[in-house]
Order: structure tokens, then C-alpha cells, then sequence
């Protein structure tokens, strides 16, 4: 069936429109195409993301102020994933003034597109700033653990978006009607049977790396996760669900008797993987690393709840290696206002919004080794930023960083 | 393939095959043919169009100006804009033919202003063949236009 498109949709595609809004258009089409929609559909926000100069380049930098000059104009609410530094507290993190310069252009692009209503915070949790789609309503986000987030968490649907694509579905307000959007690929296609319960939020984020190893583009149904009443648990739901859509591509799962749209479990016909230990999930992520330099804390960005665990932890120490966290902007705000950044930073700590260290020109930045209690987090650093890397539970990142223990 | 190895079926009259557009327009050129995916980021220099990776079957040729002609993409997403890129350069391939579209290479395709289509019989391409894209509409003319007559 070929793909059909209203009136209007045609109307843009044909050059009545702008040029931004036709090229948008073309990618929209395009893609709905090629994966085999019938029709468009409106999507309720979109997330976008490549905005990391060190990913975009030139190139990128270049596209998006032609496409901002041309008019572009996001239709739809549409938040930004995190930029390669924090915005304000850039010089802090020893980030060259040539690349700011840079990283910068890339926001105020976005920024004339009308992303964030004009001003832009960069954050790769935007359901904790208020992009936070209802359950079943359709958006357009990219972000791999936002997209795991709105579809597992929030009952949203939503398929993995790339860059582009995703700026294309704001300047449309419209996504191909596939994958995700259509309910039969939804469906279960991994049991998973937890034996050993997770407890710290660095369990749920091993067991994520497991389950994402196994699923692959999957879609898993988690057994023996034991979340209501846990005040934690959409922090633990943020962990698990980054780490399979890290190590795996998993843009959906379900939790029994915790996801909003439940699910009956599948049947005898599914396969089945049982997580009898966690420790193979941590081995997955550490180098031989004789000495950290940085612990980061913030993949995907902290919340509030998981900033005053941190508080909690360095209560009274003095750090010997810099401790980060990284969080969306209006996080960090909250965490001064309440008092939870103090003790962080007495401590030698610092709280960073916007930025992401995964997408951070590490290297550059004088950092060879870096611990954190994200697999996501550990993966990227890896493979993105070259680094070695130490994937531990907090307490133990908190420990090498005041020296404790290397 | 020698000319001779490719039949007679390929001497004189054009092949014709109608594919399916994925960026509109029209452009000719020679072929490059690769029997395997391409990935723009990492894979093909943003400069100069050279392909780079280690072990392609193109490694080392430049797809500037040639209607580049391989079975689907691979890679990241950021490969788009190495497309773009080229085409801001004058660099970029004149046309593009896909047994089968993905994502990053049809959005670079669009952003870059490269005539695209795919669903195409690529093994009835070759390197070197004089190849019309109009549309939805290529067109192979079995003449060797890499080497001196």
C-alpha cells in the first residue's frame, strides 16, 4: 500500500510551503516510505537529537543555521538533547573557548527553530521538564533512553528518531505511521526472569545491559522486579531502560505489574533469558584501569531524588578526584534552591546542566579514565570518548573519589 | 565484469528501471558500483568524497560526481551530514542508487540535494556504465566511461 498524504501534506511537499518546511516534509515522506507507512500521523512533542558540535561538525553546524535561515519553525513542543558542555559553566569544565564558540552556534540554531519556546536547556531527561507526553498520545523523539522512557514508563509511543529526522518531525508535526505507532510491534519478545533482585540504581542499569545485550531490538518483559511503592523507582525504570537501549536497541519494555499499559505475559513461544547475577552485567563495562580521574554521575541526567543521594553520600568528605554530575537546567536550579548542591560542592564536587559527558570532548579535557554508575554512561565513554572506563555502584564511585579506595 | 562477460543483452539499447524516488530530481553520470554498504561517517572522507574505510570494495576511489550505486547503508546516523557536507563542497555523489533506502543515507540524500531512488536491480549496474536518474525513472547505458577508448 502506497503512502497516503493529505492535502496539506502534499501541498508542503510540493514547494507551495518554505524551503525549510518542504525539506522537512521530504524527510518525513521519506522516511515514512521507507519503513513502510500508509499515513502520517500528528505527534504530540518531539525530542531532538545531535546537538553535541563535537558529533555535528561543520557540516551539521552548517545544515542547521541554512535550515534555521530558511524559516524553520518547530509546530510541535520540542526539547533538546544535552550539548557536549554546559552552557554557562563551560571555562569550569576546561572546555576550549573555540570550541564553546561552537557548541553554542549549534543552541542559538535550534534556539531561532523555536526549540524550548526560544531558549533551549539541553537535557537528555525531558520528561523531568515538562515534555512529558500522556499515555498513548504519539511523539517523535530521539534520544535512545528518552525514547525507552516515553514508551515504557509513560506509555507514550514513540520510535527511536534520528537527528534530522526528528527536527523534521517538529517542523511537520507529523511522524510516518510505523513501527512503535503501530500496535502489533509492540509486542513481547524476550521473558525475562530476574533472580537476583537489584537494589542500587547501578543494579538496574547492569541488569539494562544484560537484558539490551539479549533483546537486541527487541522488546523485553521483565519478571521479578519488585517497584511499587519504591520512591525511586521511575530513577530505576531511567537506569534500566538507557542501559538496554545502550548495550541493546531496545526502545520498549515492560516491567510485570509496573508498566502503564499492561501487558498479559507472553506466551510459551517467547523465548526466555534468566538473570541469575549481576556481577557479568558490571563486567561487561571495566577496563583494567589503574587510576580514575573523573567520576560522573548523570547518565541520563540526574534527577532531584538521585542529586540528594549524591548530597547523602559526600556529606563530610573531600574529594581527591573530581567528582560530576550532570543534570537538565531547571534540575540544577531546584538542587540550589534546596539546599542539595552545598554539601556537593563543599565536598569538591560539581553539578553541571546542559552537558553530557559521553558527547564531551573527554580527551581534550585531560581525562583517561572515568568511573560512573551508568552502563550507558560506561559504554559511551568507551566507545564515544575513548576513554577506559569503571562502571560501579555509587558508593563505590563515591569511595574512589574521596580516595578510599582507587 | 568485462564488457564481454556482461552479454550482449548490454551492448547498444539502455537498460531501463523504474525504482522508487526517495529524493526527486535529475542527474547523470558514470557508475560507481560497490556490492556492499556504505557508510558515509567514518567510511567516505567529508572532503574530498574519497572512500576511506579499510577494506571497501571502494576503498580509495571518489564518488564526486559519479552516480554511486551500492545496496543499502550502514553506520551512524551523523552520516547524513557527511553528505551534505560534500554536496556544500561540490564534492558529493551526482545521484544515488540503492537496492534498498535506509534512513541515513536518504536523509543525507534529501539535506544534500542528491537525486536518489532505490528498489533498483543493481547487479545490472556497472562500474563505469553511463547512468541517466530522472525521477523514479535510471537509465544504463553499458559504455565504459572510466577508461580511454
Amino acid at each position: 500500500v502506497p503512502l497516503h498524504l493529505t492535502d496539506q501534506e502534499r501541498a508542503w511537499l510540493s514547494g507551495d510551503a518554505s524551503p525549510a518546511l518542504r525539506r522537512a516534509m521530504e524527510i518525513v515522506a521519506a522516511l515514512a516510505e521507507i519503513y513502510g507507512a500508509e499515513r502520517l500521523i500528528p505527534v504530540g512533542s518531539v525530542q531532538i537529537s545531535g546537538v553535541s558540535y563535537r558529533n555535528l561538525g561543520a557540516a551539521g553546524l552548517d545544515f542547521l543555521r541554512r535550515w534555521a535561515d530558511e524559516g524553520a519553525r518547530v509546530r510541535v513542543p520540542t526539547t533538546l538533547n544535552p550539548a557536549a558542555m554546559d552552557l554557562r559553566d563551560w571555562r569550569a569544565q576546561g572546555i576550549a573557548p573555540d570550541f564553546a564558540a561552537k557548541q553554542q552556534a549549534v543552541i542559538d540554531a535550534f534556539a531561532r527553530m523555536g526549540v524550548s519556546g526560544g531558549s533551549p536547556t539541553p537535557t537528555c531527561t525531558p520528561y523531568l521538564i515538562g515534555n512529558r507526553p500522556a499515555p498513548g498520545t504519539s511523539v517523535a523523539w530521539a534520544e535512545s533512553s528518552a525514547v525507552s522512557y516515553a514508551n515504557s514508563v509513560l506509555g507514550a509511543h514513540t520510535n527511536r528518531e534520528g537527528g534530522p529526522g526528528a527536527i523534521a518531525a517538529a517542523l511537520t508535526g507529523r511522524t510516518g505511521a510505523y513501527g512503535l505507532h503501530q500496535p502489533e510491534n509492540r509486542r513481547v519478545t524476550l521473558r525475562v526472569a530476574v533472580a537476583q533482585q537489584p537494589r542500587t540504581l547501578a543494579d538496574y542499569s547492569a541488569l539494562g545491559a544484560l537484558v539490551g545485550q539479549a533483546a537486541r531490538q527487541g522488546v523485553p518483559y521483565v519478571e521479578g522486579l519488585s517497584g511499587a511503592g519504591d520512591p525511586l523507582w521511575p530513577e530505576k525504570c531511567k537506569a534500566l531502560g538507557a542501559a538496554m537501549a545502550a548495550l541493546g536497541a531496545v526502545a520498549l519494555y515492560y516491567v510485570a505489574g509496573a508498566s502503564p499499559t499492561p501487558e498479559a505475559p507472553p506466551g510459551p513461544d517467547v523465548p526466555r533469558l534468566d538473570v541469575d547475577d549481576l556481577a557479568s552485567g558490571y563486567a561487561l563495562l571495566n577496563d583494567d584501569v589503574a587510576r580514575v580521574d573523573l567520576v560522573w554521575v548523570g547518565c541520563p541526567h540526574a534527577s532531584l531524588a538521585e542529586i540528594a543521594r549524591v548530597a547523602a553520600a559526600l556529606h563530610g568528605k573531600r574529594l581527591r578526584v573530581p567528582l560530576w554530575i550532570t543534570c537538565a537546567r531547571p534540575v540544577k536550579d531546584a538542587a540550589v534552591a534546596q539546599g542539595l548542591a552545598a554539601p556537593i560542592e563543599a565536598a569538591g564536587g560539581r553539578l553541571f546542566a546542559d552537558a553530557c559527558m559521553a558527547i564531551a570532548p573527554v580527551r581534550e579535557m585531560g581525562f583517561r579514565a572515568v568511573a560512573t554508575p551508568s552502563a550507558k554512561g560506561a559504554y559511551y565513554l568507551r566507545n564515544l570518548a575513548g576513554v577506559k572506563v569503571r562502571f560501579a555502584g555509587l558508593a563505590q564511585c563515591v569511595a574512589t573519589a574521596t580516595g578510599e579506595t582507587r | 565484469m568485462t564488457r564481454k562477460e556482461a552479454g550482449d543483452r548490454r551492448e547498444g539499447a539502455p537498460c531501463t528501471f523504474e525504482g522508487r524516488v526517495i529524493k526527486a530530481g535529475t542527474a547523470e553520470g558514470a557508475a560507481l558500483v560497490s556490492p556492499e554498504p556504505i557508510g558515509f561517517l567514518g567510511g567516505v572522507d567529508g572532503e574530498t568524497g574519497v572512500v576511506t574505510e579499510q577494506g571497501h570494495p571502494l576503498e580509495g576511489q571518489c564518488v564526486a560526481g559519479r552516480v554511486l550505486v551500492f545496496p543499502t547503508g550502514k553506520g551512524s546516523t551523523v552520516g547524513s551530514y557527511v553528505l551534505y557536507q560534500l554536496a556544500t563542497l561540490d564534492r558529493a555523489p551526482a545521484a544515488i542508487v540503492n537496492a534498498e533506502s535506509e534512513p541515513i543515507v536518504a536523509v543525507g540524500a534529501i539535506i544534500g540535494e542528491i537525486p536518489m531512488v532505490d528498489r533498483v536491480p543493481i547487479a545490472e549496474i556497472h562500474t563505469g556504465d553511463r547512468v541517466r536518474v530522472a525521477g523514479a525513472r535510471v537509465t544504463v547505458w553499458a559504455e565504459d566511461l572510466t577508461t580511454p577508448a
